[in-house]
């Protein structure tokens, strides 16, 4: 799995937005996390392994996510995450959050000229 | 995803594995990802590495998700546990709300018990257990003259044979090396009653005086103002006063202002300096039941010659003991006497710790108050036992379908617990509520004459004991039914329909063999009552030498600027106004009433040679003519004192008939001539002997001396009138006002309550063990209804098939009340003999009782019969109207 773009490094903390976001859609077992990571943002984060499981484990502890085991597509034992309604209060308001953020930073960085009040 | 099927889930068949959860995800993971390479085109082998390699650190991760596995795995069977507490607890709730009776029976049994231990705990605590209210107070020591005189003689000739004069005081002080300082203050507190005028109504005013150095020594330190300085304490020093808390409150509202201002003690104005803080309660420590009001210097010059006046308290030195000072005071004394010709002892002292003077004479009293309550704790938890025992068997079949559907021995007896740990926690917040409100009331009764009381209240400490019991006894009456309960076989409790069987007989062997023992200590606790209890009567039966009832007495002042040739016509006047009003039979005047303050003078018989050492002394009271009619005492001959008997007639004394029989034995004294304080003296009269100290001891030689020839200290009048006090307190008032204005608003007391006030600690005592004892009773009585209840429920088919056969009514109700008797009589027995060996523990409590009084114990034999009787009838009733055929259909 080779690519030519230069993955992009996770911003702290985006980490636990992103996996709660994927078990939106329903149960996942870690490495098909992974898998639905990369394809949604066309392989431009990469969301390295090693962190994901200890990542996964602590939203656990944390109660945000709940995790059973089942049996994957191709009949092996798999431990499966779900979204608690914690978890899916907790997803809600940290995109709210990211959304306010990703937009003052895009209004700063949009800008095309100085702000009025500079001047005096 | 898949469920996973039935058979894969015994991979954790013995309980979560987080290590392994960790291996297999992190196994998956790597699996998954090798067959995606593989299916990208990589060789197998390859594949694998690439996998291992692209997911990095595998060991790392697996490190933190095996502690993350732990940790999560802790938290969930923590709040599992939890969790099942809280059901355990919300399920014993429901059982108990659905027997309320049961519940309400309990908490309340639990709560009197519990109550009852926790108010002793804090007088107990208080009196004997906690060091006196002072900094450092073990260093503190009473010093008590008279070692070397009879002990009988010292009880008789009263204060005047235990205090020192100031001379010794000094000397001693000077001298010994044992303690950092001597302090004294004058108990003859006659000497320090006040009026307080010039703040509206006149008051009357206790005070005492201290030395310069009293409150130094007990080191305690004013809440406003300062102590007493140096030139306050000498002869023609500024006067000076420091107010009590309590005094403070009352007169002045607690405004510091009064601080520096002068008030009017008894004509003479005199600077208040100093307020002492609401911690220190001279009375409480020193004399109980008195109330200090101001505290004045003690100056030596004044006391110097007025014979022995002080009382002393020590600070010892850091390090030196009792024994030591002890030890120093046996050889200075004596030296100190050889300097001083005039002592008439050598005031050889026994030296005491100071708590142990204040508390001493109660340990006895208190350590059986102790037991006592631990025997209702005992007859508590017995009680409750055999409550739950019932209570167990009637649920073994619960326990039994909940145990076959898989409730572990474990979680059983944990609910079990929680249901025990419910009851108990309910009965000991009841408890503590109850003693609470006990240990308020009691710190506020003035009246009850012993040290300390006003100290108590349930502290930290007291809570720290209620605790501890209620733990004790939730692990005493729980454990042994919950043991019981689910040690028992399952299948036989299933099967077993309750009646008959072998496990219901052992339950109702245990059942009564706890009867007998509730019986057994309910015995004892009636024994030290009864014997408490007849002694109260017998010193209430005592011949007091005079009538407390129908006589009331007040404190009054007049004004004779210590002529006694004007105190003569001043009293004769006041006793004259007061037998004119209407219900007045007799009046009379004395300068300290009986059970009250006493002093000594010497007193010997004229003519009489006597040995050297020989205690030459009698009580003195100082009287008008009609104190004796007024108070009811017996003239056995001669003749009262007259208004003639002035300044410049014969000097004249009565003596009481134990006098008689010291200085004249088998002679008539009537006639003869005494020496009182050395002055010849003629006896014109012989009283009865008067209980002078206390209703418990007899008195010793007393002496009565005219107003009109002798100094008194302050005026007590006593009124013989059938009209309650009340109704004549005002009339009274007046008559006293319109010949002193200055005569404070003292009140009007029946003679009576100087009585109850003198048998206070005793009636105080004997409340708190016959309600203990009661309460026992109560308790073992509900024992034996409890326990034959049960055996008529269990044998009503037996009873119903014996009827069917011909057993009349009166047969089965016999049957079942000896049954009761049975069990009564065999913890009488039991009772019986452990309460001989109590009473032997408590007979120097007693007054005029053995402690095999045959009375006492046949009326607790009486009782208790009658009483298992009572609690065996109710259950026999039952059992007679039991309908034959009814009871056999129900089988």
């Amino acid at each position: 799995m080779s690519s030519d773009k230069t993955p992009l490094d996770l911003v702290r903390g985006t980490l636990d937005v992103l996996i709660l976001k994927a078990l939106v859609w329903g149960p996942l077992h870690g490495y098909a996390i992974t898998g639905l990571i990369r394809r949604q943002t066309d392989d431009a984060l990469l969301v390295e392994e090693g962190t994901l499981y200890p990542a996964l484990w602590r939203l656990e502890s944390k109660g945000l996510v709940e995790a059973e085991w089942g049996l994957s597509e191709n009949n092996r034992k798999a431990k499966f995450y779900r979204l608690t309604s914690d978890g899916r209060r907790h997803l809600r308001q940290e995109t709210r959050t990211w959304e306010a953020y990703a937009a003052a930073v895009a209004k700063v960085l949009g800008a095309s000229q100085p702000p009025v009040e500079g001047e005096g | 995803m898949a469920r996973i099927p039935m058979w894969r889930r015994y991979a954790r068949l013995f309980g979560a594995d987080p290590r392994a959860d960790v291996d297999d995800e992190l196994q998956f993971h790597l699996q998954a990802k090798t067959d995606d390479l593989i299916a990208q085109g990589l060789k197998p082998e390859t594949a694998r590495r690439e996998a291992e390699r692209q997911f990095g650190d595998i060991r790392a991760v697996r490190q933190t998700g095996r502690q993350l596995g732990r940790e999560h795995e802790q938290t969930r069977q923590r709040r599992e546990y939890w969790l099942e507490c809280i059901q355990d607890v919300r399920y014993a709730l429901r059982t108990l709300r659905k027997d309320r009776s049961f519940a309400i029976v309990a908490v309340l049994i639990l709560g009197l018990g519990i109550a009852a231990n926790t108010a002793v705990f804090s007088i107990v605590n208080t009196v004997l257990l906690r060091p006196l209210p002072f900094p450092d107070a073990h260093q503190l020591a009473w010093l008590a003259s008279g070692k070397k005189l009879n002990a009988r003689l010292v009880q008789a000739a009263g204060l005047s044979a235990v205090t020192y004069r100031v001379s010794a005081y000094e000397e001693f002080q000077r001298h010994n090396q044992s303690f950092e300082s001597v302090a004294s203050y004058n108990p003859f507190f006659g000497n320090s009653e006040y009026t307080l005028t010039g703040r509206g109504e006149p008051q009357p005013i206790d005070g005492v005086m201290v030395s310069e150095n009293f409150f130094q020594t007990l080191r305690v330190q004013p809440a406003h103002g300062r102590l007493f300085r140096h030139e306050e304490c000498q002869k023609g020093g500024p006067p000076a006063v420091l107010l009590s808390d309590a005094f403070w409150q009352r007169q002045f509202a607690g405004d510091p202002a009064i601080v520096g201002q002068a008030i009017i003690l008894s004509n003479q104005p005199a600077t208040v300096v100093g307020i002492l803080p609401p911690t220190f309660d001279f009375g409480s420590v020193f004399s109980p039941g008195l109330k200090i009001d101001v505290y004045v210097p003690a100056v030596m010059d004044v006391l110097r010659n007025w014979g022995n006046t002080l009382a002393l308290v020590g600070r010892l030195k850091p390090g030196v003991s009792v024994a030591q000072a002890q030890a120093e005071a046996d050889v200075l004394f004596p030296r100190l006497k050889s300097a001083h010709q005039d002592w008439w002892t050598d005031y050889s002292s026994t030296i005491i710790g100071l708590k142990e003077f204040v508390t001493g004479k109660l340990r006895r009293s208190l350590l059986v108050l102790w037991s006592a309550v631990g025997l209702i704790l005992l007859i508590v938890c017995v009680n409750l036992s055999n409550l739950l025992i019932a209570r167990a068997v009637k649920r073994s079949k619960e326990f039994a379908v909940r145990s076959a559907l898989g409730a572990g021995r474990a979680r059983l007896f944990r609910q079990w617990l929680a249901e025990s740990l419910i009851l108990a926690s309910a009965g000991a917040i009841l408890g503590v509520v109850l003693a609470w409100a006990l240990t308020i009331y009691l710190a506020r009764q003035g009246s009850i004459v012993l040290p300390l009381l006003i100290h108590v209240r349930v502290d930290a400490a007291a809570l720290g004991w209620t605790l501890a019991i209620t733990i004790l006894i939730t692990l005493l009456f729980g454990f042994v039914p919950a043991l019981k309960l689910t040690a028992g076989n399952l299948q036989d409790c299933l099967k077993d329909s309750g009646q008959g069987v072998s496990a219901g007989r052992q339950h109702q062997r245990l059942r009564s063999g706890m009867v007998i023992a509730e019986v057994a200590l309910a015995c004892v606790l009636l024994a030290g009552a009864g014997l408490l209890l007849r002694s109260f009567l017998n010193v209430l039966a005592v011949d007091l030498g005079f009538e407390p009832s129908h006589a009331a007495t007040i404190k009054i002042d007049y004004d004779d600027g210590n002529n006694p040739a004007r105190r003569g016509p001043i009293l004769e006047e006041i006793l004259r106004r007061i037998h004119s009003i209407p219900g007045i039979e007799a009046a009379g005047v004395t300068d300290m009433l009986p059970l009250g303050r006493n002093r000594s003078w010497g007193f010997s018989a004229k003519g009489k040679s006597y040995a050297k050492d020989e205690i030459l002394s009698a009580t003195v009271r100082i009287v008008t003519p009609g104190y004796l009619e007024a108070m009811g005492m017996r003239l056995r001959s001669g003749r009262d004192f007259s208004w003639r008997d002035s300044t410049k007639s014969e000097h004249v004394v009565i003596v009481n008939q134990a006098a008689a029989r010291r200085f004249w034995p088998g002679e008539d004294p009537v006639g003869r001539i005494s020496f009182v304080d050395g002055a010849d003296t003629r006896v014109i009269g012989v009283i009865s002997d008067v209980r002078e100290h206390s209703l418990e001891t007899s008195a010793g030689p007393e002496i009565y001396l005219p107003v009109t020839q002798a100094g008194p200290e302050g005026g007590e009048l006593v009124i013989r009138t059938k009209l309650p006090p009340e109704v004549l307190a005002a009339t009274v008032m007046k008559a006293l006002r319109s010949l002193n204005p200055n005569q404070p608003a003292a009140t009007l007391q029946p003679l009576r309550q100087i009585v109850d006030r003198s048998v206070s600690p005793r009636r105080f005592f004997v409340l708190l063990v016959s309600s203990f004892a009661a309460l026992g009773l109560i308790l073992a009585s509900l024992g034996i209804y409890g326990v034959i209840s049960y055996t008529v429920a269990r044998q009503t088919q037996e009873i119903g098939i014996r009827m069917a056969l011909g057993a009349t009514a009166r047969l089965v109700q016999f049957g079942i009340l000896s049954k009761a008797l049975r069990l009564a009589l065999a913890g009488m027995a039991l009772g019986t003999i452990a309460s001989f060996v109590a009473a032997q523990w408590i007979a120097s409590l007693l007054f005029g009782a053995e402690p095999a009084d045959p009375a006492t114990f046949a009326a607790i034999v009486l009782l208790l019969t009658a009483v298992a009787l009572l609690a065996g009838y109710l259950p026999a009733r039952r059992a007679a109207r039991i309908e034959p055929m009814i009871a056999l259909r129900n089988a």
